[in-house]
């Protein structure tokens, strides 16, 4: 079958989709970071090690950083053939007043959500898999400490709320967006989709929000 | 009243144009936007010079022939409107209004405001049939269709082909254009049976003439003086999606 605008669209759509889906387990996961300091490190440690040893988990983290990654690569596919498309540019431009800002500007998200996940994967998956860590008490790596005392410093929260309101405007198109391409056309099931993926899209950001506040404010001493 | 126009001036295919200012008054708010340009036209005339060349056909909003960008939206500043039916009450007095034609690489500006639109044709000539052999015309409650059916396939079918879709897509798509046909001849007994050959045809021949893919920024639905609806584009991507997995 041949590549067309629609198949590049249904790459971004199921790659996205998936992307939304592991969104949800890694908040659960956080969440263990908001319980009481004595049980969330040995908990925390011990869920991060779990997922580090687990067959099932490794294979869909292959489909993670895969996903991630066609996600990106296709997304600038996409772009260069709108570029393309576009040819010579409006003089005057107010296109701008007949869609949202976010649907438009999928691409300048993206990107800021992309330098964030370098950020992320440097200072948690990095040191995680290849870095030396102390251990904790029941012998798992204290990966709860480095969290927690990342979180001591403002400049760092800015960066990850920042990130995280960038990530709920891309939801709150891209998860919409994908049912559209995935074929959604009916029109009651194509508005309850879109208030799911409003309520989908601020417990995401709001859940991933909270985490860095809440340690920075309540869990300032190790 | 009196307006300052900036019109695109292009001399033809290739060359290269440019935005020309001009002065008009006595401009009646009664008029529509290509009487305007009809009034700057004939004094141009007056004065030797070539007159600013646009597309118009019917002058009532049916034909989908006239279309250019004005103030830098798809038929001007109203939604839901052909430029022929925007009326020069929509501006104030004084005001400055940038004129310039629909832009995609799929629609190259043939002179002026006057661009190219057969990528449209040759989307149709692609699948917007079905092949049926013609002759008399077959009893018309031989093949029974509910009502809600036809009022939503002619619904679809009430595109008129402006283009002012693919003009205010920031990516030049022509998914709106498009999925309106796929879903017109779909929702029909007889566009039904061909409905998988078709729909890949068409989407491969809106590719070939290179117009860009939707993001679903939905502008194409305000812009569109039919107001046909977007989840036409989701009835075209669930079509293409079953025949991607079906078609042998």
């Amino acid at each position: 079958m041949k590549q067309t605008t629609l198949t590049y669209k249904l790459v971004m759509a199921l790659t996205g989709l998936f992307l939304c889906f592991f969104l949800v387990i890694h908040l659960l996961g956080n969440l263990q970071l908001l319980l009481p300091e004595s049980g969330a490190r040995e908990q925390f440690n011990w869920y991060s090690h779990l997922l580090s040893g687990n067959i099932l988990i490794k294979i869909i983290s292959y489909v993670l950083y895969l996903s991630l990654i066609g996600h990106a690569i296709y997304a600038l596919v996409i772009n260069r053939k709108n570029t393309k498309a576009n040819g010579e540019k409006y003089v005057y431009d107010k296109r701008s007043q007949v869609s949202s800002w976010n649907s438009r500007n999928m691409g300048i998200l993206g990107t800021i959500i992309l330098i964030f996940l370098i950020i992320h994967f440097k200072d948690y998956w990095y040191v995680y898999k290849f870095g030396h860590l102390p251990l904790d008490a029941k012998g798992n790596k204290d990966l709860y400490s480095i969290v927690i005392s990342s979180f001591q410093q403002g400049w760092y929260i800015i960066i990850y709320e920042l990130s995280f309101i960038a990530l709920g405007f891309h939801l709150l198109h891209g998860f919409f967006s994908a049912s559209r391409t995935l074929g959604l056309y009916h029109p009651k099931y194509s508005s309850l989709v879109r208030v799911f993926g409003w309520i989908y899209s601020l417990a995401i950001t709001l859940g991933f929000m909270l985490i860095p506040i809440y340690i920075y404010f309540n869990l300032n001493v190790l | 009243m009196k307006l300052y126009l900036k019109v695109w001036r292009q001399e033809h295919r290739d060359s290269k144009g440019g935005m020309i200012s001009y002065e008009v008054d006595g401009i009646s708010e009664h008029m529509s936007f290509l009487e305007m340009l009809d009034l700057l036209n004939e004094r141009l005339i007056q004065k030797g010079e070539r007159v600013i060349e646009f597309d118009h056909d019917c002058r009532e909003g049916i034909c989908g022939a006239c279309g250019m960008m004005i103030n830098g939206r798809a038929h001007g500043p109203l939604t839901g409107t052909t430029t022929c039916q925007l009326h020069m009450r929509s501006f104030n007095d004084g005001e400055t209004v940038y004129i310039e034609p629909f832009r995609a690489t799929a629609f190259p500006v043939l002179r002026d405001l006057k661009i190219d639109r057969s990528a449209f044709d040759h989307i149709i000539q692609s699948g917007g049939y079905i092949s049926a052999s013609t002759g008399q015309a077959p009893e018309s409650n031989s093949i029974p269709i509910a009502h809600e059916v036809t009022e939503a396939a002619f619904d679809a079918a009430a595109c008129i082909g402006c283009g002012a879709c693919v003009a205010t897509c920031k990516n030049s798509s022509a998914a709106l254009f498009t999925s309106a046909k796929i879903s017109h001849l779909v929702l029909l007994p007889q566009g039904k049976l061909e409905s998988a050959d078709r729909v890949v045809s068409m989407v491969n021949q809106m590719d070939t003439e290179g117009f860009g893919h939707c993001s679903n920024t939905e502008a194409c639905e305000v812009e569109c003086p039919q107001e046909i609806s977007v989840l036409h584009i989701g009835r075209m991507n669930y079509e293409y999606n079953k025949a991607l997995a079906l078609r042998k």
